[in-house]
């Protein structure tokens, strides 16, 4: 297993706080207690629709249980104004972009490609393809800088992008080229890498020999290595690489070290490549059991808190239940959509013959 | 003679190979240990080692690439592509360098590569995952392009294309993976039908049905309602892409003067067309209807809630009989 080794954490795993040399949390009390919620809120989200899956109503489902806290705390990091570009796995960065969980549940489910107004949320939808979206994000964020709305010293308005992938996408080409255009152009981005350990059966050294973050230094970017399962460190080293990109400062790929506890997808079986005798260590790293344990040590989370926050979670689970399961078919008539901006007559014919089969089927 | 899964039957005829020729040797994402997404390789890496069954990085253009340079030094690579809509990061490696590598060293360099590929739709999928990629390829000089429609064929297809001497792409129907047939394990390799010959499967004197990968199990469906109405089909398994084996159509066409082609890939630009192009330049006076396509519409595939009517059915099909029949 790849080790810990100079990991940012400001809180380990037993719920103590931690002194960095450089790092340290800006978080309130107010503010820790909402990412708590927050991680509560999304592995129940993630448990529900792991669930709906299972009972067919979902083609598939991608868990991200143990990856609350870096997705939470980076999520949480992110001003409105910046954009997120993220994968099938980050539910809980769709969920910090203020995206509706069933909205989450329509790509599962087999209705929509993709489900939420993106620039609305500043949240791209789901990428599937590993790696494609680096580089859309590094563009994207060269776009902020050419037409103005980043790197102007305005600490209200500039604006940076995150791209979010996993330590499998490392090896793809395109975040490759992605890292080689940011640092070439110094675009206000941010690589955010949960390395969770598992490219579906491949471990990480399958994909690198070194840490992935020393991959930052040869490409010209910042490098910073954080342990992805405490969510202070991971809002602390997202905000500070953020503000860095937006006042003009570059560049940074963040590695998060975490797990990922859960399969792959629904469609996999993790005992086939995996013993589970990892699974003990990284239960004893789980990302909300440390921040309950610090919250309940310094009594900033008392019963009262946790008893309504189980109840939320309990309806927001109810409510994705129904939600699925209301989710209308599209019209199939829909498929020929904006496949391009203007009418195309060939798809005007498609679209009547396919018209005519449906009423022939009424019948 | 056993009964096998089209997956079980690419497991055999790699096994096979993988025996008879210490040079052929897998590569792709999760094929080792996993056996692959869909269990095609499974096995494989604990009775061959993980020198001959590799677990690549996550990169698709990186296994093509590396396997052109493995084939450059005397290996057999058989490559795995996870998905359909996984290749397309790989196509510069497939276009630009594996197709073309024996014509620009004038035969001096040969690249006996396949690319496994599972294709199609039909298995309520998310995006990226029921593409019909073929006329890309099929349309690449230097490319062949062969897809079994089931177990027999997976079982002989896949080792003629292994020890095919230019690059194959292999297309596996994927959501006939599961389906039953009868494969004869112990015969011979060379007794096998031709890997560019195409298949006649039924026989019938009104309208020949070519069809290829996932779809000739509907076309066969289509045939047998057909027939109970007194209409006489004939289905064509095509099994080969590039090259097309005209001299199987031509005869089946000539017979019955009127032909549909039916594929999951968007019509246009597809095998259709260049099917229906060269029947018409082979056939054009023995043709008593259009040459009429039953296809993927001209959109990306949709969501998979709708993707039922998106793939060809039996019901298209006929309809499609129906017109050629009252031309």
């Amino acid at each position: 297993m790849d080790g810990f080794d100079s990991v940012v954490q400001l809180l380990d795993s037993t719920g103590s706080p931690v002194i960095d040399s450089h790092y340290s949390s800006a978080l309130d009390n107010s503010s820790l207690l909402a990412l708590y919620r927050d991680m509560v809120l999304v592995r129940k989200l993630d448990e529900q629709a792991t669930a709906l899956q299972r009972q067919g109503e979902l083609g598939l489902w991608a868990p991200l249980i143990g990856q609350e806290a870096a997705q939470i705390g980076s999520g949480r990091a992110l001003a409105q104004r910046d954009y997120a570009f993220a994968t099938y796995r980050e539910h809980g960065v769709a969920w910090c972009r203020g995206i509706d969980p069933v909205d989450m549940l329509r790509f599962w489910r087999g209705t929509m490609h993709q489900a939420w107004d993106a620039n609305l949320h500043r949240l791209y939808g789901y990428q599937v393809i590993i790696g494609a979206h680096a580089l859309h994000a590094t563009g994207y964020a060269m776009g902020a800088y050419l037409s103005g709305r980043s790197g102007t010293g305005n600490s209200e308005t500039d604006q940076a992008v995150v791209a979010y992938f996993g330590d499998g996408a490392m090896s793809e080409g395109d975040v490759n080229e992605s890292f080689v255009f940011a640092a070439t152009y110094q675009a206000p981005i941010v690589f955010f890498c949960q390395n969770n350990q598992w490219a579906i059966s491949e471990p990480t050294k399958r994909q690198s020999r070194i840490p992935l973050v020393q991959r930052a230094e040869g490409f010209g970017l910042r490098g910073i290595r954080v342990d992805g399962n405490d969510v202070i460190a991971c809002h602390a080293v997202t905000a500070e690489a953020l503000d860095r990109a937006r006042s003009g400062g570059g560049p940074t790929l963040i590695e998060a070290v975490t797990y990922r506890m859960g399969a792959h997808t629904t469609s996999d079986d993790p005992t086939k490549y995996r013993d589970g005798s990892d699974d003990e260590l990284w239960r004893s790293r789980d990302p909300i059991d440390r921040l309950r344990i610090y919250l309940r040590a310094n009594e900033v989370l008392n019963d009262t808190f946790q008893s309504d926050l189980d109840a939320e979670a309990t309806s927001l689970a109810e409510r994705m239940r129904i939600g699925c399961r209301e989710l209308p078919d599209p019209d199939p008539l829909s498929m020929f959509e904006n496949v391009y901006c203007a009418p195309d007559a060939r798809l005007d014919e498609q679209r009547s013959e396919l018209k005519s089969i449906l009423a022939k089927m009424g019948d | 003679m056993e009964q096998l899964t089209i997956v079980s039957a690419i497991n055999k005829g790699l096994r096979r190979a993988m025996a008879a020729d210490s040079k052929v040797l897998l590569m792709g994402e999760d094929i080792g240990k996993l056996g692959g997404v869909f269990r095609v390789t499974e096995g494989l890496q604990k009775e061959f080692s993980d020198e001959r069954v590799i677990d690549s990085p996550l990169a698709e253009s990186g296994i093509v690439g590396t396997a052109i340079g493995l084939a450059l030094n005397g290996f057999r690579p058989v490559v795995e592509i996870q998905f359909d809509g996984f290749v397309y990061p790989a196509f510069d490696q497939i276009v630009s360098q594996m197709a073309r590598m024996r014509y620009r060293s004038r035969g001096a360099l040969s690249l006996p590569i396949t690319m496994r590929i599972p294709f199609g739709g039909g298995i309520g999928s998310v995006e990226h995952h029921s593409e019909s990629p073929e006329a890309y390829f099929s349309a690449t000089p230097g490319l062949r392009v062969i897809s079994a429609a089931d177990s027999h064929d997976a079982y002989w297809m896949i080792q003629q294309a292994i020890f095919s001497d230019d690059p194959v792409i292999f297309l596996e129907p994927k959501r006939r993976y599961w389906q039953k047939g009868d494969v004869d394990t112990d015969a011979d390799l060379s007794s096998a039908m031709p890997m560019f010959s195409a298949k006649v499967l039924t026989d019938g004197s009104d309208c020949t049905l070519i069809s290829y990968g996932p779809t000739v199990v509907t076309a066969l469906q289509a045939a047998k309602f057909a027939q109970e109405d007194g209409v006489g089909i004939e289905v064509i398994d095509m099994r080969s892409l590039s090259p097309i084996d005209m001299h199987t159509i031509a005869t089946s066409v000539r017979k019955t003067g009127r032909v549909i082609v039916v594929h999951e890939a968007p019509g246009s630009g597809g095998l259709g067309a260049e099917i229906g192009q060269r029947i018409m330049e082979t056939c054009f006076t023995d043709l008593k209807a259009p040459v009429l396509r039953v296809t993927g519409y001209d959109t990306p595939y949709p969501a998979s809630r709708i993707e039922e009517h998106y793939l060809p059915d039996a019901d298209r099909i006929l309809d499609a009989l129906e017109k050629v029949m009252s031309y």
